[in-house]
């Protein structure tokens, strides 16, 4: 096993813009996650480069991407990743302790909708709750870029929107360049652009003429 | 609080029975370290106070008698401070209501003003006064096995004369911290004491006015000790000096130093086997704990987390446990060290104890276990902060399993399935395994050595007294007396076979290595004492030649049979003469060199003199035999071999009882700690697994013989490995503790093994019965939802 080289990404050219709410739709191994892991400096590619406001993050080391992340970057993942040990409150504490403006974990908390939340555990939370504390711990630190990996994939339809509310209010209020990878091709309509990959390849970017509120989805 | 240390605190909440077993496991390492180190100290530091205060000497003579003014030119010596003369007298004592014969020695003090050295420590009462003739100070332990006070009376039988001595006063003194009677092997306080009186009537009943028999020196600071020996030696050769030496060589310092080595080797050998386990404990559930925050880690780097502080996130939960278990550990090392140091100072007759903590032993505990504990978690923690963020998110790959070499061998067709799956984790972490075996198998050591040393002494005495030295009586002479005076002791009521034996103070010299003892002439063939080899056969006595005990031999003078061995006498005419060693002997107390009594008496140009005779007593008539010994003006002391015996068991019984105590207490805490933490460790590992099989419909019951079997499998497989480890560690021990006063031998009685063995299996029952009550709660839906 593992003898053969398995190339997740060929060719990928693409810009993305300060403000922008970007869609990465395309089926399961196609490179979506890939694609986000390097954009966000939790891996580097084995060619090619990857510029964030004019730094060479292939160039960078590991202290460097660090930094990156720490500073630039807030993510959301699949399952949602939360601390088990820690409340809503101290799961956001636990990255605005090391970040450089950060604001205050109520008020992030108070932005996704789970104000009156804090101090619950992540066990006593439903999946779309502790989905909202991530997305509430991701942007907390004011980061440029928020990559989120399948957000409402282990989350129902309603519950999957209320997040969806809770990041396009995180990407209007706070002007955050927001990237979301999905399989869900609805959720590529509250899109300003929608790149679909195939194959490790960028297959289109299309521009929404507008997008669509949240609540408008269905799937 | 900042949020990655509450994170910290919650997870060893979570965590706290395995933290806590690691403790317990520390708290064994540390809490001996504190003991032995704290005990050591204290012992030293009350050592060289009360050496101080009662101006123990450095340099000690004995000779058979000097003129006063032999002082003078003694005092003249280099490198002499101070010196005092003294008489010293070999008494017979009666108290009232005691019908055995007891024996004692009369120390002289100055008539006028205190001695310079060695002065008595007074418990209670006072020393005699000037030109009180009559009245005596008596030792502290020999009052306390007789009841006696000052106020109290009692007969000493000196040359001869019957005298009555009023006690003033209880006094203890450096010189006699551990007194045993001339001849024997154990303090025998009830038969055997020390009195001091004034000089002038000592000297005048003992016929020694206006001279000395015994001195004592201190040196200036730098002088050579070795140097002044030789020196008195020169000087009190023709006054019939019996060979003087250094503090060194004084018996109770002696027999002290042998055991504060000991406490020293306690201090290296019991923290090394508790942290080294406690580190590998450490190992296992960082682990763990790092393999199951896989996620949360790669949340935190994936945050902007460095790996640096991930890493002392991870040192941090170390340390918390670490601080835990040396708190606590200090805490119970002081608290043993309290208990052993008034074990200690009841056994060696200190007068009083100087506690003493030096903190600069908490420092060393402390950097000793925080070095462990890293050391044993380093890679662990490494692993948790190199981990890529990225492959972090991922769920880790299923471990691989592969089908046992057993099970190739084609075992598996006699396994049930749940046995199959035990024995293939079992085999899956060969290490792991293999690690909780050893840690199990230090269990086992660490509780052996509770029955070891009871074992070993009990054998050492059986083999002393029921092989060895049979006689019910040893009757000592003052001076060496014609053979037949064996017929005079065979004439009286109850006394049955005599046998006479030689005994001649000596150096035994080998090259440049020497040693002061004494050779014991003794009847070839003798029925009474025997000389043993190693497989406990009687070694015959030659009719030329010395048979050594190995120690002396081997270890002391590097001696083979077949070479020359010089014997130096420190007696009469101090002859000096080459013998032949033709043999060795297995001897557990003392040393011994052995001759035929004739060819002794030969090679010392005398006729068939002897030193004692030994004999065979029937038991009901053993109070006329004592009677009728106390009238034989030239018996020195008599030996009763049973009260000797019994008075050995009962001190070492309370010093043994007390390390019973630590050791049982301490192997049950890695007992514990190991066999708990493995079937933790176990459970959360595979708690998913577990749950799918309740699903599937197995009983609570199967799934537990899955979890507990394995750890029992492991238990048991450490069984021998442990029964090894025990006696390899006994045998080490008996090695770190021989000395030329006694050797242990290595024996390890059945029982020994079946506690330790019952100890282990009380671990796993507990164990199995928390373990037990964890599986009753597995709660199977949330277990199955929980993503891996």
């Amino acid at each position: 096993m593992g003898e053969v080289d398995v190339v997740a990404l060929r060719g990928v050219d693409l810009e993305l813009y300060r403000g922008e709410f970007v869609v990465l739709l395309g089926p399961s191994g196609s490179g979506k996650s890939t694609l986000l892991n390097i954009l966000g400096g939790l891996d580097t590619a084995t060619a090619g480069h990857v510029l964030y406001s004019g730094t060479d993050l292939t160039a960078a080391n590991e202290r460097e991407l660090t930094a990156f992340r720490r500073d630039h970057v807030g993510f959301v993942f699949q399952f949602y990743n939360l601390i088990p040990s820690l409340t809503a409150r101290e799961n956001v504490a636990a990255v605005t302790e090391i970040a450089t403006r950060p604001m205050k974990p109520e008020a992030a908390l108070e932005l996704v909708g789970m104000g009156k939340r804090l101090d619950h555990f992540p066990a006593q939370l439903s999946g779309g709750e502790q989905q909202r504390v991530a997305i509430a711990r991701a942007i907390a630190k004011n980061p440029a870029v928020l990559l989120c990996d399948e957000p409402t994939g282990a989350l129902d339809s309603a519950t999957g929107i209320v997040v969806l509310e809770a990041l396009e209010r995180a990407n209007r209020d706070l002007g955050t360049t927001t990237v979301v990878i999905t399989h869900n091709m609805v959720v590529a309509e509250m899109a300003d652009r929608v790149i679909r990959l195939a194959d490790g390849q960028i297959a289109s970017s299309e521009r929404n003429a507008e997008r669509k509120a949240p609540k408008e989805l269905h799937w | 609080m900042r949020a990655l240390d509450l994170k910290l605190l919650r997870d060893l909440w979570q965590m706290r029975g395995m933290a806590f077993a690691i403790s317990l496991v520390m708290i064994g390492g540390i809490s001996t370290f504190v003991m032995s180190r704290v005990t050591y100290e204290s012992l030293k530091v009350t050592q060289q106070h009360y050496y101080a205060e009662q101006r123990f000497a450095e340099v000690f003579g004995r000779l058979v008698r000097a003129p006063e003014s032999v002082a003078e030119q003694l005092r003249e010596l280099p490198g002499v401070n101070q010196v005092e003369t003294r008489v010293v007298a070999s008494v017979n004592l009666e108290v009232e209501g005691f019908a055995d014969p007891i024996t004692g020695r009369i120390n002289s003090l100055p008539d006028v003003g205190q001695p310079l050295l060695n002065v008595p420590f007074l418990r209670a009462g006072r020393l005699p006064e000037p030109r009180a003739d009559s009245e005596v100070a008596i030792s502290e332990d020999f009052a306390a096995a007789h009841g006696l006070r000052p106020g109290d009376r009692i007969v000493a039988v000196i040359r001869g004369h019957r005298t009555r001595l009023d006690i003033v006063g209880i006094a203890l003194s450096p010189e006699f911290m551990y007194a045993i009677p001339p001849g024997a092997l154990f303090p025998d306080y009830e038969r055997y004491g020390i009195l001091w009186m004034n000089r002038k009537a000592l000297a005048t009943a003992y016929d020694m006015d206006g001279a000395f028999n015994d001195v004592s020196f201190s040196l200036q600071r730098g002088a050579s000790q070795q140097h002044l020996v030789d020196r008195v030696d020169q000087v009190l050769a023709r006054y019939g000096g019996l060979g003087a030496y250094g503090r060194e060589d004084q018996f109770s310092h002696r027999f002290i130093t042998e055991e504060m080595r000991g406490l020293e080797t306690m201090a290296t050998v019991f923290p090394v086997i508790f942290l080294g386990v406690a580190a590998f404990l450490l190992n296992v559930v960082i682990s763990r704990l790092v393999a199951t925050e896989r996620e949360q880690i790669g949340t935190l780097k994936a945050f902007g987390y460095s790996t640096a502080q991930v890493a002392f996130h991870y040192i941090k939960l170390v340390l918390a446990i670490v601080a835990a278990g040396l708190l606590a550990g200090l805490g119970l090392g002081l608290w043993f060290a309290q208990g052993l140091s008034s074990v200690y100072q009841v056994f060696y007759s200190f007068p009083y104890l100087h506690f003493h903590f030096d903190p600069v032993i908490l420092l060393q505990a402390a950097t000793v276990t925080v070095i462990a504990a890293l050391a044993g978690t380093a890679v662990a923690v490494r692993r948790a902060a190199a981990l890529p963020p990225a492959e972090g998110m991922r769920p880790e790959p299923p471990p691989v399993y592969r089908a046992t070499l057993l099970e190739r061998m084609g075992l598996h067709r006699r396994l049930a399935e749940p046995s199959r799956m035990i024995v293939r984790h079992v085999a899956r972490q060969p290490v792991k395994s293999g690690l909780t075996m050893l840690g199990i198998a230090a269990a086992f050591g660490i509780l052996m050595m509770t029955n070891f040393q009871r074992d070993a002494i009990d054998w050492m005495l059986g083999v002393q007294y029921g092989l060895s030295s049979r006689e019910d009586l040893t009757v000592v002479f003052t001076d060496p007396t014609p053979r037949r005076a064996i017929y005079s002791l065979q004439a009286i009521e109850g006394v049955g076979h005599a046998e006479g034996f030689r005994s001649v103070p000596a150096r035994l010299v080998h090259g440049h290595r020497s040693y002061r003892s004494s050779v014991s002439g003794i009847e070839p063939g003798g029925e009474l004492h025997r000389v043993l080899d190693t497989k406990l056969r009687t070694v015959p006595i030659p009719a030329e030649g010395v048979v050594l005990t190995d120690h002396l031999a081997e270890k002391i003078l590097h001696i083979h049979p077949g070479q020359l061995l010089t014997i130096e006498v420190l007696e009469g005419s101090r002859r000096v003469f080459e013998v032949p060693v033709v043999g060795t002997t297995r001897e557990y107390l003392g040393v011994n060199a052995y001759m035929s009594r004739e060819a002794l008496n030969r090679l010392m140009r005398e006729g068939p003199a002897i030193s004692g005779v030994r004999l065979a007593v029937d038991k009901e008539l053993q109070p006329q035999v004592f009677r009728s010994l106390r009238e034989m003006p030239r018996v020195a002391g008599t030996i009763i071999r049973d009260t000797a015996i019994e008075q050995f068991d009962e001190m070492m019984e309370q010093t043994i009882l007390y390390f019973s105590f630590i050791t049982a207490l301490l192997g049950g805490f890695i007992a514990f700690g190991v066999v708990y933490n493995s079937a933790r460790i176990a459970l959360s590992e595979r708690s998913r697994e577990l749950a799918s099989l309740r699903v599937l419909g197995f009983t609570q019951g199967e799934v537990g013989y899955i979890l507990l079997g394995e750890i029992a499998l492991l238990t048991l497989a450490a069984v021998p490995l442990g029964f090894a480890f025990g006696v390899g560690l006994s045998a080490y021990l008996a090695v770190a503790f021989s000395s030329d006063l006694y050797r242990i031998a290595v024996i390890v009685e059945p029982a020994t093994y079946a506690t330790a063995a019952t100890i282990v299996l009380v671990s796993f029952l507990i164990t199995a019965a928390l373990i037990w009550r964890k599986l009753s709660r597995l709660d199977l839906v949330e277990v199955l939802k929980t993503r891996e």
